[in-house]
């Protein structure tokens, strides 16, 4: 059972690996931010399978409290960003 | 006393929550909640001082689990310089607004941003630090693009991304200690942690995260932009407060909590990263065409001069050299809060009453506006580090330790930096001194122009004069 951990770990950090590469890299403004939160879900499913404590055992809550937490900052700076967008792209036709 | 630990946060919060659903009284409370929210800081300092560091567990829930608050000399220090920072800054915001629609908008996310950095001074474990910076990077946001302007809310959405970026990789580095360690705890780890890849790559993504988040050379890309076309108070409090939280925790991480781990090579790399943020930073203020971007270049390059202690503390042994060393860096830091959040007040005052902040047309601001102008001048006496500032004392440690440690490269770029920042002060000064025949009438507006001259004395006099206690609360450790 240790193999499904480590391959849900390296996973994560595979999915972290491709999130970070687009947001620095990404070409438009849309892109980066769904690479941020790419990367974002990434290093959740580190912390799921970190939590993880064998097959008898309940996992450790401590990491799924932490990406609990992480997930409703990722989805109000998310909206924050989305809405800074929208109020620039409205300008641009503005102007 | 501990219970001070919970009012800093407290006061601030509920100041945040209530201006929002009191929108009419949003002035007073905003000025009541600054007050109340500084004076705690100072009994905060008081008690760290007499009684050494404090803990609070919330709930009686205990580390581990709990969120544990703690504070010792470098917390208690840091905090009232945020109050007193916040405390001007919001004096002067509240002239700086002229609409009641404005100041709305303004108090809640004012008030929330000294909330985050109260709570991330005073945060005792990596989650909740991850939490604080990501709340403060939240309200900074929103609050620098208040002015509304396209060019500023354009800023304000890079350094969300920047700032996203930077915590996420935060957070990368913080599961992977959780994996490796199975705490978070920062007293809990420094036991711990121990040199090995874990470690390694822990430390690199949360350093390179938190060096995105502090602007450090060559990463400061989004910082000049951002901070020059936000409104001037917020400016102020973006250029002196919230970089520094980012470099408070790489001060944290890098001393104590991976202190095992750390390498010459690695703090060299610091070094060599801080001395180009002092060299390009201060060229480039010193080409600004505007105030504002002068002095958000400025910035980038003293931030470098704070990276410049980390080789110096990494070669030079635990003992008293080493303390007057760390006693330096924060006294540095300090100084250019106070100094910087000044000087971005007098700039608002100018670019108010004239109508712009571009320096080749500053003639006539000395006979104008002669407090302001007084106000930047001592400002650029603590940024080029002239005594009695306390960036003296700050850069003489620094001296002092490239000196003991021969490290002589930082003695150099200490010097130049020191030059090019006193050629950029002169340019400003000079042209504000530029004589016009029929300027208007002096005058000087004691609300907006009193916050700005007391953040620039105490950084250029009392920190300088008064500074020692600096050294004597940096003893008190956890």
């Amino acid at each position: 059972m240790l193999t499904a951990q480590w391959l849900y770990g390296l996973a994560g950090c595979l999915v972290t690996g491709i999130g970070l590469g687009n947001a620095l890299l990404g070409s438009s403004l849309l892109k980066r931010v769904l690479a941020i939160n790419v990367m974002g879900a990434g290093v959740f499913m580190m912390l799921i399978a970190v939590a993880y404590r064998g097959p008898d055992l309940a996992p450790d809550p401590v990491p799924h409290a932490l990406v609990l937490t992480g997930i409703v900052v990722a989805v109000s700076a998310t909206a924050l960003a989305l809405a800074l967008a929208r109020r620039l792209d409205r300008e641009q036709d503005d102007g | 006393m501990a219970d001070t630990l919970v009012w800093l946060v407290a006061l601030p919060l509920t100041g945040a929550v209530a201006t929002l659903l009191l929108p009419r009284q949003a002035n007073m409370i905003a000025i009541g909640s600054a007050v109340a929210t500084a004076v705690t800081a100072g009994v905060l300092v008081h008690a760290v001082s007499a009684q050494g560091a404090l803990h609070y567990a919330i709930g009686g829930w205990h580390a581990g689990l709990g969120i544990a608050l703690r504070a010792d000399g470098l917390s208690a220090l840091l905090l009232l310089m945020t109050a007193l920072v916040m405390l001007a800054a919001t004096t002067y915001a509240g002239a700086y607004f002229s609409s009641a629609g404005q100041r709305r908008q303004l108090w809640p996310l004012w008030l929330l941003l000294w909330t985050s950095l109260n709570a991330l001074l005073l945060a005792g474990d990596l989650f909740n630090l991850y939490v604080t910076l990501e709340l403060l990077g939240l309200s900074a946001v929103a609050l620098a693009c208040l002015g509304g302007k396209t060019a500023a809310i354009r800023a304000a959405l890079r350094y969300l991304l920047v700032g996203l970026l930077g915590s996420m990789m935060f957070l990368a580095g913080v599961s992977l200690i959780y994996a490796g360690y199975g705490t978070l705890d920062m007293a809990m780890l420094t036991a711990a942690v121990g040199p090995g890849p874990v470690a390694w790559t822990a430390l690199a993504l949360m350093t390179a995260g938190l060096l995105l988040k502090a602007a450090l050379f060559p990463l400061h890309f989004w910082l000049p932009p951002a901070h020059a076309s936000a409104p001037a108070p917020v400016s102020a409090v973006l250029s002196a407060l919230v970089v520094k939280a980012a470099f408070y925790l790489v001060l944290r991480l890098w001393l104590e909590v991976f202190a095992a781990v750390i390498t010459p090579a690695a703090a060299s790399l610091l070094g060599a990263l801080g001395a180009g943020a002092v060299l390009w930073g201060s060229w480039q203020a010193l080409q600004a065409e505007r105030l504002k971007l002068l002095a958000a270049y400025s910035t980038v390059a003293q931030l470098g001069y704070l990276f410049l202690f980390f080789p110096l503390l990494q070669a030079l042994p635990p003992g008293p050299a080493r303390d007057l060393a760390a006693g330096g860096l924060v006294i540095l830091a300090l100084t250019h809060g106070l100094a910087k959040a000044g000087l971005f007040l007098a700039i608002g005052v100018i670019q108010q009453r004239a109508g712009h902040d571009t320096i080749r047309e500053l003639g006539g601001t000395a006979q104008q506006l002669p407090a302001t102008t007084f106000a930047i001048a001592l400002a650029g006496v603590a940024l080029i580090g002239l005594p009695p500032s306390g960036a003296f004392l700050g850069k003489w440690q620094l001296l002092a330790g490239a000196v003991t440690t021969g490290q002589w490269l930082w003695l150099v770029i200490t010097v130049i930096g020191s030059l090019l920042a006193a050629a950029y002060i002169f340019r400003v000064l000079g042209h504000a001194f530029g004589h016009q025949p029929y300027p208007g009438r002096p005058v000087t507006v004691a609300r907006e122009e009193w916050p700005a001259l007391l953040l620039a004395a105490s950084a250029a006099v009392l920190l300088g004069l008064a500074g020692l206690p600096v050294w004597g609360l940096m003893e008190i450790r956890l």
